[in-house]
Parts: C-alpha cells; structure tokens; sequence
C-alpha cells in the first residue's frame, strides 16, 4: 500500500497529497525515489519585475477608464486632422501616466523590499550531515531545516526534533492570527535523534489554507522492520511566519514551501480593489462622457445644417483642397465627430486621476508621520501599505476587529478570588496577611486558612504553565552548577510561558498570595509555600484542555502520598461535576464577575483513592495510546474521573483592554459605524470583553447562534439554524417596531457559521446568507467567535458585497495596529474630505471647455479652439491641480480637537456623501453657469474690438486668453474661498499658482519660439494686459462667477459644531 | 508580509507632519461680507458711471457699403464683369468729430476664426526665410500652389484673403475736394510690425528679387513686394494693412483698423461738413451674403465705443447692493432667532 502510495507521488498534480522524502533520501521501501516539483520558497508579494513593470503598468493603466479614453484621444489626434495637436492630450497623459506608475513602482519597491528581506533570509539547512547556511527561498520540500529561538519558521515545517527534553516547542502565531500566546507543538515520536539519517517520508495533504487543520501521516523506516506509521496533524506543523519562543533549537522538515504556505494561501487574494471614490469617479465621468458627445452630435448636425446653406460650406476665401472635396461625405462627418470630441476632450479631466493618486499617496504620508499612531513601547509608527485605500477611511461603515491584542492587551491580570463563597481581593497593601483578605463577611479564621491554601496550591499545580528559562548565560551557570538549578530569581521577574494567558495569571495570582511554582523537573512540580518551605508534587496525569469539556485537570501525587485530582474550567462545566450545595455559595461571585467582564474560572479538587487512581491511571493510558478514536475514547475517560469533585474557589482575571478601547469603541459607534469583533477566542471571553469596552452595553439585547444552541436533539443542526434565524429576525424585526431605542447584539461562533456558509445544500446558501446579513444589519455589533482566519475573510467579504456596497475597516494583525485603532477616528475624520477635489476638478473642466463649445457657434463649427495649446495641456496638469492637491491635503474644515471628540461628525461625510450626485449636480450647474458667463462676457465685450487706447484691434487668441485667464482666476479663487484651514502652503501653492500662471503667459507670449510652427500667443498676453477693459472684464467676470458660492457660504446656516453641540455629543461625562 | 523595518524612527514631530500648520482660518460671516458687498457695489456703481459716460462721449459713424440696394452708391460694383470698380459714399458731419479719428472697415459673415483658414498661412515664410519660399507648409493648401505649380508666397487662406478695397477720404468745401490725409501707420501691433514678421533679405539691392520663382497669392492683384511701392518700410510682409489682416478676427463679425487720421488740418479731427469717400471696390462679399462697411470712431481709455462694460458693472454693482441690502435683512432674523434658541 506504502509503495502505491509513493509511487503516485510523481505526479502531485493530480492528487490530493504529497510525499515528502525527509532530507531528500529514498527510502528502502520504494522501489524508486522519485523526486517530485515542488514550487521553491519564495515569497512574492510584489507585482512587477524590472522587466516586466513597464507592459504591466501600462497595461494596468490603461484599463481605467480615463485613461484609456485619453489614450484614443490621443491616437486620434495622431491619425486624423484634428483642431489640437496630439501633444496637448499626449502630454498630460504621459504626466499621469508616469506619475502613477512612479507611485505604483515605488510601492512594488517597498514590497520587493519586504519580499527580499525574507526570501533572503539565511536559514539552516541540515544537508548531507552537515549545516548549510541557506537563504530562506532556496529551500526546498524535503529539506531538513533548524530554527533557534525568536526566528521565524522560514516554511511550513514537521516538528522532528526539539531542544527541549519532552519533544515539545512553542511558538506565536500573532504575525498569523494575532495570538500572541505561546501554542505548544510536539514533536513526531518515535523519530530518531539522528536527522542526519532518518529514512523516513512523509505523506500529508496538498496546501490549503485552513490553518488549523492538517492531516498526514509519517513512515520511519527502520531496518528489518515494518516502517512504523505516525499520523501527524497539526499539533506537529509550524506555520511559516510563527515565530519560535523559549526553544533554543528545533528541526523540522519542510513539507509546504513558498506561496504554498498556510501563511502565503491565508494572505492571497488581496486584489487590487477599486476604492469608492474611484467608483463615484467613474460614475461622474461617465456622464461627463455623455454631455461630451452630445457637444460633439450636437456641433456635428449643426455644422453640417449650417453648411447646407448656399455660400457657407465653401467661400471663396476659404476653398477646400483637392482631397478635402473628395473625401466621402459620410467620412467627412465621422472625422468632424472625432474632431469636436478631441476639442472638448478635457472635459473629461485627465489630472483627476492623478490628483487624486497624488493626494493618496502623500496623505499616506501624513499616516506615517503622525506622532499620534506612534507607538514608543515598539518604536513603531503606522505604517500604510497600500495607499490606494486611503480615502476609504472616510467612508467606514463596518469596522471589523480582531479581539485579542486588539481590543485588549492580551495580558492578564489575576483581579480577584472567591474561596468557599468569600470574596477575597488583592489590595496594594501587602501588610495584612500579604494582601489577601476577605473583603467581605466574617470568616472561621482557621477553617479559611485550610481552604486557602489547598485552593492557591490548586491554582500553583493545574495548569500546564512552564517557567521561563532565562538568558543562555545563566541556563549555562544552572547546568555547571547542577546544585541549585532553582536558584530563585526576583520573583517578580519570574516569566512564565503557557498556551492560554490566563493559566499565568492565575500562577502569577498565586505567587503573589505567596505561593510560587517553581518548575517542572522530570514529571515533579516543585512549590514555594507561604513558609517558604518547597513542596514537591509527581504530576502523574495531565488532561489537557479542550473546547469542548472547558476544562483541564492535573492529577498528582504529594510526597504523602496521597493522590489529588485539581480541576479548574468553565463555571458551567465544573458546576454539574461538583456537589449541588457548594455551588450556591460560589455562583454568585462567579455571576457577579462575569458581568463585570473578568473571565472566571472555578476550582475544584476531589481526592482519589489508591483504588480509583489505579483504574483512572490505566484507563487514561489505555486511551492515550489507543489508534483508533483517541480522542473519543480520551474524552470518556476524562469525564469519567472528572466527576464527585468538590467546589474550592473560582479566580477572576482581567484581560485588560487597550487603553481608550472603551470610548475608541463608543466612538465608533457614535460616528455610525458598525462594529464586528472577529476572534478566534471562546465565546465567554470575547463575551465579556465586549462588553467590557461598551460595545455590548447594559440595555443590549443578546441574540445567541452557536453550537451550543445548534444543539437540539429533535433537528439537525441545519434545521434549527434556519428555524433560529427565522426566529431571530423575527424577534429583532417585531422589537424594532415596538421600542426603537432596543440595541440588539448578535453573536455566532465559527462552527455556526460555516454551517451558514457551506450548508450542505448548495441552494440554501444564499438564503442563509441574506438572512444572516439581514439579522446582522439590525444589530449595532455583531461578534463573531472561534474564527479561522479565512472565515473572518469570508465575513469581511460578504459584507463588502452586500447591497450598497459598504466600506468596510479591519483591524488586527499583531501589535503595531494598536494605536491605530486608538486612533482610528482621527485619522478618519480629518482624511474624510477627499472625495470632494474630484467633483471639483470635473467641474473645473466643465466651465474650461464650455466657452470652447460655444465658440462653435461663432466660428461656423469649424473646431476652432478657443484656447492656444499650451493652455490647453497646462490647464490641467499646472494651473489647477496644484491647489486642489495642497486643499485636499491640507485641509481641516474642522479642528482636530472638534473632531475628536465629536465622532457623530462622521457620519456627515460616511457612505461617500461628499462625491454624492447632488453635489455633483450643483457643480455641475455652477460650472455651466461660470461657462456661459465667461464667454458671453467676453463675447459682448468684443463686439466692439477696439479695446486700446490706440485704437488697434485685438483678435481670437485675445479672445480665449480674456476666458482663460477669467477662467483660472475663478476656479483658484473659489477653491480659496472653500478653504477654511490656511497653512502657508496653500497661500503658497494658490497664490503661486496665479501668479505662476501670469509669469507663464508672459513667458510663452515673450519669447519667439523656434520649434513652433506658429507663433500665435505672441504678445498676446502682454497686449491684453495693456487694454483697461480687458482688465475690467475680467474683475467684473471672477467677481459674477464667483457670487453664487458666496451667496451660499454666507446665506447657508452656518453648520458645524457650535461648543454646545460638542458636548452633546461626548461619550461620557468625565 | 508586514515590513517591519520600515517606519522603526520616530515620526518628525514637526507642524507639518503632525498636521499642526499654522492656519488662518478665515470665516465668511455676513459681518465681513455685507460690508464687503456694499463696497464692492459701490465702486462698481462708480466705474460703471465712468465707463457708460466715457462710452457715451465716444462718437461713431458707421455706414454699410455693401451695395445690396439698387440705389446704393456701390451697387453697381456688386456686378461681377464690372472689374476696378470705384464707387463714392458721401456723408456729412453736423459737428466736429474729435481726433484722432480711427478708420476702420468692417465685415459681416466672414469666418476669419474657420480652423482650416485660421491655419493656411506659413509662418517662416512670413518671417522672411525663402527656404520656404520654393516649398510651402501642406496647410496652405489649395493656396500653396498656383495651376502651374509655382509656390505661392505668401501662401494660405489668411493671405490669399487679404482685404483688398481701398479708400480716399475728401472733405467736399465749396464743391472741390480736399484730401483728408490718411495714416496706414501704427495700425498693426507693434509687436507684430517689428518682431513676429520680417521681409525676406533683398537679394543684389533688389527686394523684388527675393520673390523670384514665387508667384502671388491668386486673389491678389499684385504680388507682395509692390504692396507700397512708396514706402519700403510698409511693404512686403510688414505691410501694415497685410499684418492687420493676419491678425484673425475672433467673431464672424468684425472689424479692422484700416487708417488713421492725425496729419494736417485734420490732426483735431473732422470738422464739420460734407465729405466723400471714394471705395475702390474689390472684394467680394456677397457670395456669402456677408457686408462691408466703414466705422470711424474715436477712442477713449477704454478702446472704441463700448456700452456692454459700463452696463456690466452698474448691473453688478446695484446687484451687490441689493444682495448686500437682502443679507442685512436676513442676517438681522437669522441672528435674532440664534439669540432666542441661545
């Protein structure tokens, strides 16, 4: 069977595992070695190569819309007799062009950075008995790789072999899933201590991206024996990108490499998404499209109306050549339809774009260098990855969280315990009785202490917390020594290493009411007791933790002999186990912590007589080493010898929250957003934590969909989730009619989920899904528990596609987000105006190309431009963008402070209010009015083109520079008028921008310029700076166009936050 | 992957990078805006007095000499066989016209601003480079060759189109004619007479000669370098009429500086009296149904005679008054109703 198996290892495309040839050495067994592709390790987060950026890029490019419009613009202008050079439209498209691309290479640098830093990574390899260094993306599947403590795991390994005697190792995943706890993991049994040799392969599933899950199974071969089978999950696997802690050493052999790593399938598909303000931006120059070639029909009929009467077509003055007359007529019109579109085509503003690509990528900037995101503990600032996002900030509707490290510190503190039904609590005064005293009723002094004290020795020996072993140097001197290896540290500094925070906060709670673990010493646990006297323990059995029982024990031997079972877990799951009359007493502390957010866990013990041990001892032995339903048979022995206990105490313990987590969360709430928790942690937990930073408040009412109330003997699982749906929506739907104000809080577990996910009917999906939508919708926050990343993902995603597409926000991923959700709104708030500048700029090109499509009318549609070239190009790319740039930057039209402590102010600018279609319309309007004005002005007041003293008469390029320089003046000076917040840089940028203007037509007017075919704005500009009307007509001009936006700052009631509406606003009364 | 090594300094605690620029943070309130409208209203009330009252004083005779009524003096030069056609527009002034007196034509209907025509001309023709001269640009097309297949110089629409009647003023005492001087000069920019056009260099002391192996532009009934045969410093491309016609109108109706008058008795301008003015009609404009005509004029600061700016600004400075006027009333309510919620 081994050797079919292996055989069809070649081709592992085909099928659903792979073989893996530790060290690269065929195995006896198999006839052939048959070494298979695998893909290497290389990570590749970056887009482009040098060689292939340029296509990509353009490429990329040219699939916006704008820009590939443009592109044709451009290509037409090439081709056919157009009114405009092909360099007008060509060089503002190469200017965005290059722009963006240099922003996007940038970008693709920094991830090639990144990328680097880790494929280059040197790593150990262990090859042909000696250690190579490596870089991290040589190595291949198969290669036996060492890992010291506090590196990262370069590829997805099998634990072979440990530094630490017992076969175990822990790492973190938080660079994974954000737990920053330590995970045991084991080693294979049974592998040799000699890698170098070990004839082994390994068979395991192709990649995928589940990160807990992992099926495979090892073969050792050994000479002259059957090779021995280990089946291997994912306690064995260590995850790419988890990091190695208190191990100094471990090897393992690579099974997934590369972009074949859990970590790598976990992170793919972040596709480049088109952000809201780009979608709006496509929506608006869609129309804009529309009005263009409409201007284009309509200046086409009318041409050719025009031309239809006698004398107009052809003057004698202005004759048509040979090939003109013979052009098809139909030709004809094609080309003047192409013709007017290349006139008008800046209506459609090429620098929006880039503008906005600009505005993101320096506003990124202001991300990074804000003092605020700074956090000192890691000497980190945020760090914007992606600044395409950026103007997404302002439009959060959903904000999705990770809990642990996010919401909390991940640090728990030991707050409080209950012994025997009294309350004891930690005082700072560590006068009486070391701080631990009743705090309330009386209490039998003597009775008590016994109880105490069997409870603190409960807390030192259940669990399955490891000492920390402190720097080498002294591991060193302990090992020479050999005498006093327990040489005590400062007890304060005594680390501690556990799967799960709490059981050291529960050590840790010990050691300070003056009992401390010292250590696990080959299967002994030694304790410091209150006397200081070290009592020793033989830890016989362990049954570990698990979900499903919430709860371990520990079952040891005193040096008296006598055998005790230490039990600690969930109330619910210790209360049915222990005597009915114990539990009254201890309920009610256990209740009353819940609600205030600890986590609780009750104690208890029960003692085991010689005859009841023998039979647990060899029941559990018997199961441990059972191959078939281990765990089943694990899980029946568990139950059965955690049974008859007595009740000693339950513990409290705090998981604190981040600093502002509370009113960061009100906050949030409070600017409209709503808010998700995604964890991966227990539902009671995340519960509480929930509730603890305020997102479930007092008056929320709980709507429940787990497994456990999935449960039901009657239905199948599948049922009941639609019945409890039903239900739920129902219940939240009719209460929503009867009190309006009733929160609703919705929690569902992982499990539930997937259920709601991947029913087992395919057609149900999108049934469970609108109706899981449609309860979340209702409810202020929703908690998802017991996540698998990519379930969280696939949360994420729902609700990005569901109707009206809101923008959604995640937080997690380890520490250096930590301030960043501190201070998320603020970050929002003043990034919140961006949209805006696109609006703006396409209104700027209404009002510049107007006067261009009503020249038509006067110059026998002939596609006359109105505006020499050089305007043209510059227009865009010189005149205008700069100011929008440095507003849209810059501007605050409400001061931080205001801002922060006035979240509800969000929700003026959420859901993209600001690039909304009456907006929209209203510039639009205002632009055809400022259009109309400009070139009517000018218009009459060249009815008479005599404008100078000495009576000379000026001509069309006079014409279009009176509109444009009308026209520049207007759109700067109401962009001035719109800005609230003057820095120096925008009297600088808008100033400059005037006055660069002025000096630039003087420039292109002053100077004769030998590679122009025509010198037709010579002194042109100068010549209408010296007529007082032209002057006259242009104060008189800015000054109409500008009247309506006056009008309406000062008419408008004045909005925004008077003080008094800030305080209403505030969370909290401090 | 997350970079870790990117951002490991310190942000820049500086006003800029932290957002904390100094800022002037002005408001629009109605304090400064009426105010400002009211000023505002004000002085353009005053310039708009001052610009209808200079335009007012601005005195213009304008008179069609098309020729489109029979008993028109020019009608039987509409005629097409009728070749050197002159024709004799008479009329008289009741008072004084002050000088200078501008002279100017002006045509209806004609489509200066035509892209096509806009472009038919060679620039480095004009600027005097006979390189050009044996090969004109394609956009002089069809006037860049005659049927023989001689360059034009100078080619193009622009050129080939160039208005072509001319006209002799006489002031008409006691029944004999006296010669109202006319200056062709400084009617052209300056920039344009001195700068954007020059006269190919004269070749063996002959300017003639530059322009061999060139014809003249088809219309014209002489070639460019007998344009003033008089003056060689109005001949040429520097021409003042030639460069006064290159400049393109920016409406189809327009007009152009024909002549001055500043010399003589008439330096004061046209005294009062019966003049003639004797057209030399060339050019076609019936064809296109446009009209022709002749405007003198005097100017002011301001340019010719110009009614639409002084309107302009007394509509848009009574406007601001009474806008100013408006937000008073419904700034006093607005402010008054904030003080009873306060």
């Amino acid at each position: 069977m081994i050797c079919s198996l292996t055989i069809c290892g070649g081709d592992e495309k085909r099928v659903d595992s792979r073989t893996i040839y530790v060290g690269h050495r065929p195995c006896p067994d198999t006839e052939a070695f048959i070494p298979s592709k695998f893909c290497d390790n290389r990570i590749v987060s970056s887009k482009y190569t040098v060689w292939n950026f340029l296509p990509k890029n353009l490429f990329e490019q040219f699939r916006r819309i704008a820009n590939f419009y443009f592109l044709i613009i451009f290509l037409v202008q090439v081709i056919v007799d157009t009114p405009t050079s092909p360099v007008t439209s060509g060089l503002p498209l190469f200017f965005v062009i290059t722009v963006t691309a240099i922003k996007q290479g940038y970008e693709d640098w920094l991830r090639h950075k990144a990328d680097n830093e880790v494929n280059k990574y040197p790593v150990t390899v262990l090859e042909d008995g000696r250690s190579v260094k490596k870089e991290s993306e040589k190595i291949k599947v198969g290669d036996v790789v060492e890992v010291v403590e506090d590196e990262t795991f370069p590829c997805d390994l099998i634990l072979l072999q440990s530094s630490r005697e017992d076969g175990t190792c822990f790492v973190t995943t938080a660079s994974l899933d954000g737990e920053s706890n330590h995970k045991t993991h084991y080693t294979v049994p049974d592998t040799e201590k000699d890698l170098q040799a070990l004839p082994a392969t390994i068979e395991c599933e192709q990649p995928q991206p589940d990160l807990y899950k992992f099926v495979g199974r090892m073969h050792i071969y050994k000479p002259e024996q059957e090779p021995a089978v280990r089946s291997l999950g994912p306690e064995n696997l260590l995850l790419k990108g988890a990091t190695l802690k208190n191990t100094k050493k471990i090897s393992g052999v690579t099974v997934y490499t590369g972009m074949e790593t859990k970590m790598a399938l976990n992170y793919q598909g972040k596709s480049q998404k088109r952000s809201a303000v780009e979608k709006s931006i496509n929506a608006f120059l869609l129309v804009y499209l529309c009005i263009l070639i409409s201007k284009a029909v309509v200046c086409t009929t009318l041409k050719y109306v025009w031309q239809s009467k006698e004398g107009q077509d052809e003057p004698w003055y202005n004759q048509k050549n040979q090939k003109e007359k013979d052009t098809n007529m139909y030709l004809k019109m094609f080309t003047d339809f192409l013709s007017f579109m290349v006139l008008f085509n800046f209506i459609i503003p090429v620098s929006m774009y880039v503008t906005v690509e600009m505005q993101k990528f320096l506003g990124s900037f202001f991300i990074t260098w804000d003092k605020d995101f700074f956090d000192p503990e890691i000497q980190e600032g945020a760090l914007v990855n992606t600044s395409d996002l950026n103007e997404e900030l302002g439009q959060v509707e959903y904000v999705f969280t990770d809990k642990t490290g996010t919401l909390t510190q991940n640090n728990m503190e030991f707050i409080e315990c209950c012994i025997d039904g009294f309350q004891y609590k930690h005082r700072d005064t560590r006068s009486e009785l070391d701080g631990f005293t009743v705090t309330d009723g009386p209490v039998n002094k003597l009775q008590q202490k016994e109880k105490e004290e069997l409870f603190l020795r409960a807390l030192c020996l259940c669990h399955t917390v490891q000492v920390k072993e402190a720097g080498s140097e002294e591991v060193l001197t302990d090992q020479v020594d050999g005498i006093d290896g327990m040489q005590p540290q400062p007890e304060e500094e005594r680390g501690f290493i556990a799967s799960s925070p709490d059981e050291i906060a529960l050590v840790r709670g010990a050691m300070e009411y003056g009992f401390t673990f010292l250590g696990l010493e080959s299967k002994s646990m030694k304790i410091k007791n209150r006397e200081n006297n070290i009592e020793e323990y033989k830890l016989l059995h362990v049954l570990n933790f698990d979900p499903v029982r919430r709860r371990m024990s520990v079952i040891v031997q005193t040096k008296s002999g006598e055998t005790l079972l230490f039990c600690k877990g969930a109330d619910s799951s210790i209360f049915p186990r222990v005597k009915p009359e114990e539990v009254d007493r201890i309920r009610m502390h256990v209740e009353r912590n819940a609600t205030e957010g600890y986590r609780t866990l009750c104690v208890a013990y029960k003692q085991l007589s010689a005859e009841e041990y023998a039979v647990a001892d060899t029941g559990l032995r018997e199961a441990r080493l059972a191959l078939q339903d281990r765990e089943q048979k694990l899980m029946a022995m568990y139950n059965q010898v955690e049974t008859g206990m007595s009740l000693i105490g339950a513990t409290a313990v705090e998981d604190r929250l981040q600093e502002e987590a509370a009113e960061t969360m009100e906050a949030l709430q409070g600017a409209g957003m709503k808010v998700w928790v995604l964890t991966g942690d227990k539902m009671e937990t995340a519960k509480s934590t929930c509730y603890a930073c305020r997102l479930f408040q007092r008056g929320t009412e709980l709507l429940e969909l787990t497994v456990r109330t999935l449960e039901d003997g009657r239905l199948k699982r599948e049922e009941k989730l639609l019945e409890l749906f039903c239900v739920t929506l129902f219940n939240v739907n009719l209460k929503s009619w009867s009190t309006a104000n009733q929160d609703y809080g919705f929690i569902i577990d992982g499990a539930t989920l997937s259920l709601v996910m991947n029913p087992s009917r395919e057609a149900d999906a999108s049934q469970y899904r609108s109706l899981f939508l449609q309860i979340c919708q209702n409810c202020t926050a929703v908690l998802c528990c017991r996540m698998a990343p990519l379930q969280k993902a696939q949360i994420v995603k729902m609700v990005k596609n569901s109707k009206g597409s809101p923008i959604t926000l995640s937080i997690g991923d380890g520490a250096n987000d930590v301030s960043m959700i501190l201070e998320a709104h603020v970050g929002i708030g003043i990034k919140g105006k961006e949209g805006r500048q696109a609006v703006r700029n396409s209104d700027y090109n209404l009002c510049f190309i107007l006067p261009q499509f009503l020249y038509q009318f006067f110059c026998g549609y002939s596609q006359q431009p109105l505006y020499d070239a050089a305007y043209l190009t510059m227009y865009n790319i010189c005149f205008t963008s700069m100011p929008i740039l440095a507003y849209s930057l810059l501007e605050q039209h409400i001061s931080m402070e205001i801002l922060l402590d006035n979240a509800a102010l969000y929700r003026e600018i959420a859901n993209n209010a600001m690039l909304r279609w009456r907006p929209f319309l209203y510039w639009t309007v205002l632009g055809i009015f400022q259009g109309l004005l400009f070139f009517f002005g000018v218009r009459f007041l060249f009815s008479n083109p005599a404008l100078q003293d000495n009576g000379q008469v000026f001509g069309n390029w006079s014409y279009g520079t009176i509109v444009f320089t009308v026209l520049v003046f207007t759109v700067t000076l109401k962009l001035a008028l719109d800005t609230r917040h003057w820095t120096w840089i925008n009297h600088f940028v808008i100033w400059g921008s005037l006055a660069f203007y002025v000096f630039f037509s003087f420039f292109w007017g002053g100077i004769i310029w030998p590679f122009l075919k025509q010198q037709r704005l010579y002194f042109v500009f100068a010549n209408m700076l010296s007529s007082v009307s032209a002057w006259l007509v242009i104060i008189i001009l800015i000054l109409l166009s500008l009247l309506p936006e006056i009008l309406l700052v000062v008419l408008r009631k004045p909005r925004g936050p008077h003080s008094r509406q800030v305080y209403l606003f505030l969370p909290f009364p401090f | 992957m997350k970079n870790e090594g990117e951002a490991t300094e310190r942000p820049d605690n500086t006003a800029f990078t932290q957002q904390w620029l100094p800022a002037w943070q002005p408001i629009l309130s109605a304090g400064i805006v009426i105010p400002g409208f009211l000023i505002i209203g004000l002085a353009f009330i005053g310039i708009g007095i001052g610009l209808f009252l200079t335009s007012q004083t601005i005195q213009v005779l304008e008179m069609d000499y098309t020729g489109i009524e029979k008993d028109s003096p020019c009608f039987r030069c509409t005629i097409q066989s009728v070749q050197n056609c002159t024709c004799e527009v008479t009329f008289s002034l009741s008072a004084l016209f002050t000088g200078p007196v501008f002279f100017y034509y002006g045509l209806s209907n004609y489509f200066q601003n035509f892209r096509k025509y806009g472009v038919s001309k060679d620039y480095y023709q004009l600027t005097g480079d006979t390189q050009y001269f044996k090969s004109p640009r394609d956009v002089c097309s069809p006037y860049s060759y005659d049927s023989k297949n001689n360059p034009i110089v100078p080619c193009g629409a622009i050129a080939n189109s160039m208005f072509n009647d001319t006209f002799e003023l006489y002031q008409i005492i006691n029944g004999t004619k006296k010669k109202v001087p006319l200056d062709g000069k400084g009617i052209s920019w300056w920039t344009d007479y001195n700068i954007k056009y020059r006269n190919p260099l004269s070749v063996n002391g002959s300017f003639a000669s530059a322009f061999d192996g060139t014809v003249k532009p088809i219309n014209w009934p002489k070639a460019a370098y007998e344009l003033d045969l008089t003056d060689p410093n109005n001949n040429g491309f520097l021409n003042q009429d030639f460069l006064v016609w290159m400049r393109r109108a920016a409406l189809p109706q327009f007009r152009k500086l024909y002549r001055r008058i500043t010399e003589g008795d008439y330096a004061m301008g046209l005294p009062a009296g019966n003049y003639s003015l004797t057209v030399h009609y060339n050019y076609p404009v019936l064809s296109f149904d446009g009209r022709k005509k002749l405007v003198f004029s005097n100017v002011s600061w301001m340019g010719g005679k110009n009614d639409f700016l002084g309107i302009a600004y007394l509509v848009v400075g009574s406007l601001c008054m009474v806008m100013a006027v408006v937000m008073l009333i419904v700034y006093a309510k607005f402010k008054f109703s904030e003080e009873d919620d306060a």
